[in-house]
């Protein structure tokens, strides 16, 4: 059987839905005091996670939601085929360092504050493909380790512009597969009432309109959101009412200003349905994070802590997951480079338990 | 306009963003800066007038002057207060020579972790380095042309 | 009066950089590199030493204070030792202040670690 068609310029749509498993978030402090905090798995409040240097939190944060997504869907370590990781430092060194100790086939990836998209991209696509039966995808951020590596030490005195976001301390992983869990594992589900399922997704392109300000990202990756969106409309032939929301990764107030505006002069008004992670995670007013969180543990634990749970207790019956990330380093950046955006499109849907009805699966 | 447009005129989306961004309010930020620079001079000038009435020359007052600040801000450094200045103070906490301070101290904590030589050593300067370079630099470059002004003068 | 002059000048200096900070896109670290540069160049013109008289630590402490210094060991070192001057002032000038933030903050590394912001 053809594992999916692919539709339009860029997007896939699965033959057979591709299943979430299990999903688990790990924050820090700040996110465990914003408006999700009771939804995540676990908020440590220790920002070195028990180590000893910034990048080592890192590693042991998104290992300990690695394990506990893989722990969730009641599975043993061993019975990951492979994982997709990334996170945001130089060489991706959280996901080595962190995932490596789980001894499991692994692929890093970079994709910016999108590399959620483009784990769950790739995993579904192996798991269509019936490369593996448990695929574990991951990535992580933390405040302290992107400071340092893009900005400044963090005792140094700089005041931030009321544009630029925070970056989230914390990690989301998720357990992907080609069918649904067995019903011995359903109490790590996050609902009796059904699944969520990825059906399709679309790729993202690099977009760059050329603008160079760092502490700006929601202006950098609005067009990419933008651009991705409407190809994703356009390729499956929906209309934004399609969707019961349309949520983004990191683009914070300015960047979602822009992208419902850019939207509106495609001829869509996504203002109804939008949602941006980095404006779920905190409250900006009280948590003084300006315009929102970012990263790649925002999507990433605001999906698995937020998302997932409402698409398979049926609240939300279809979604599009769009991660948004900016393409810089310190070197593109010093060196005068603009700022360009990417976002991935993932098509996440409410599926019934038992599963029998739609998308065409009935054959468990 | 649309994106195809924007992407073909990037001042115009540049204009755009700039239009949709908020920004702090200038009149506010001056005043905090206003405040805290000041009130750091006045600091600075106690310690001169205290060096002064300990008996010490116009120079070596303001050697301790900027000794004792920096001092101060290294440790406010290493006790996560200045960065609470900093924001809070904007340029009035960068200005002084305890923003210098600051720059050098945060370095220097952060990088630690990667080593003595290759850590704290290679980036200790990363921010306040260019300040040394141009400051040679420049005193250097009007010092040749003093230099020679003062060569002119007692040869004619 | 001296804590007056002190506090309004050096209030001022910080006040206008303010305005350099949020209506460009200068970060920080370019704003300190222009700060010690125009020192230097308005101590060389002249104006810098009356203004310090005026102000005190309002014009010393100041990073334009730093290119002031500089500029004045700068100067005394050519009156002195000529050609030699312009590369033993500037360090010889700036010798306590560098030495100090590098002293200091080496010890700082070695006591403190670094904290999450808030």
């Amino acid at each position: 059987m053809n594992p999916g068609n692919v539709l339009g310029s860029s997007s896939i749509s699965f033959s057979r839905p591709v299943y979430i498993e299990s999903a688990a978030s790990v924050v820090g402090k700040k996110e465990g005091e914003g408006p999700l905090k009771k939804k995540f798995d676990k908020i440590c409040r220790d920002p070195m996670f028990g180590m000893e240097t910034w990048e080592e939190a890192e590693s042991s944060l998104q290992k300990e939601t690695a394990s506990l997504a893989i722990q969730k869907a009641g599975l043993k370590i061993q019975d990951i085929r492979m994982v997709f990781a990334g996170d945001l430092l130089a060489q991706t060194i959280a996901s080595s360092f962190g995932i490596a100790d789980l001894g499991l086939p692994y692929y890093g990836l970079y994709g910016a504050c999108s590399t959620m998209g483009e784990a769950l991209s790739l995993g579904s696509m192996a798991v269509a493909a019936g490369y593996g039966e448990h695929i574990l995808c991951a990535t992580s951020s933390h405040f302290a380790t992107a400071e340092k590596e893009f900005r400044y030490p963090l005792s140094y005195g700089n005041q931030r512009p009321l544009s630029a976001t925070w970056t989230v301390t914390g990690s989301g992983a998720c357990v992907i597969g080609p069918r649904p869990p067995e019903e011995k594992r359903l109490s790590s589900i996050q609902s009796k009432d059904g699944f969520a399922v990825i059906t399709g997704i679309t790729t993202g392109r690099i977009v760059d309109f050329g603008l160079r300000d760092s502490l700006n990202m929601g202006g950098c990756m609005a067009p990419a959101a933008c651009d991705t969106i409407c190809r994703n409309l356009r390729d499956f032939c929906r209309t934004v009412s399609d969707y019961d929301l349309i949520i983004t990764g990191d683009l914070g107030e300015v960047g979602q200003k822009i992208l419902l505006d850019l939207l509106s002069r495609e001829g869509f008004d996504a203002a109804a349905v939008h949602q941006d992670c980095g404006l779920l995670i905190y409250d900006n007013k009280a948590q003084d994070t300006h315009s929102g969180g970012s990263g790649c543990g925002c999507s990433a634990a605001v999906l698995a802590a937020h998302i997932l749970p409402q698409v398979a207790s049926g609240n939300w019956k279809r979604v599009l997951f769009v991660p948004t990330g900016a393409m810089l380093s310190k070197v593109s950046y010093n060196e005068g480079a603009s700022v360009p955006g990417i976002a991935h499109g993932i098509v996440i849907e409410h599926a019934d338990f038992p599963c029998r009805k739609s998308n065409g699966c009935t054959d468990i | 306009m649309t994106s195809e447009e924007y992407q073909k005129n990037p001042k115009e989306y540049e204009q755009y963003v700039k239009s949709v961004t908020p920004s702090h309010s200038l009149a506010a930020n001056m005043a905090k800066a206003f405040l805290t620079g000041g009130l750091i001079c006045t600091a600075g000038q106690w310690i001169l007038n205290t060096a002064r009435e300990l008996g010490t020359d116009a120079e070596t007052a303001g050697s301790w002057c900027s000794l004792i600040l920096i001092f101060l801000s290294v440790l406010l450094t290493g006790l996560n207060i200045y960065p609470k200045i900093g924001k809070f103070g904007g340029a009035g906490g960068l200005v002084p020579i305890t923003g210098f301070a600051n720059s050098v101290a945060s370095s220097a904590i952060e990088f630690r972790s990667e080593g003595q030589i290759f850590g704290i050593g290679c980036k200790i300067f990363t921010i306040a380095g260019p300040v040394i370079l141009y400051g040679i630099l420049s005193s250097w470059g009007i010092g040749i042309i003093y230099y020679l002004f003062q060569f002119l003068e007692v040869t004619v | 009066m001296d804590y007056l002059n002190a506090f309004w000048v050096g209030g001022v200096i910080c006040a206008l950089v303010q305005i350099l900070l949020d209506k460009t896109k200068l970060l920080p670290g370019r704003v300190m590199v222009l700060l010690v540069c125009s020192g230097v160049v308005l101590s060389a013109a002249g104006i810098y030493q009356p203004l310090t008289e005026y102000a005190g630590a309002g014009a010393s402490v100041p990073l334009l204070g730093f290119g002031n210094i500089l500029w004045t060991g700068m100067k005394k070192a050519i009156d002195q030792d000529g050609l030699l001057g312009l590369f033993t002032g500037g360090f010889t000038a700036c010798a306590a202040g560098v030495s100090a933030a590098l002293i200091f903050s080496y010890l700082a590394s070695l006591i403190f670690r670094p904290k999450m912001k808030e």
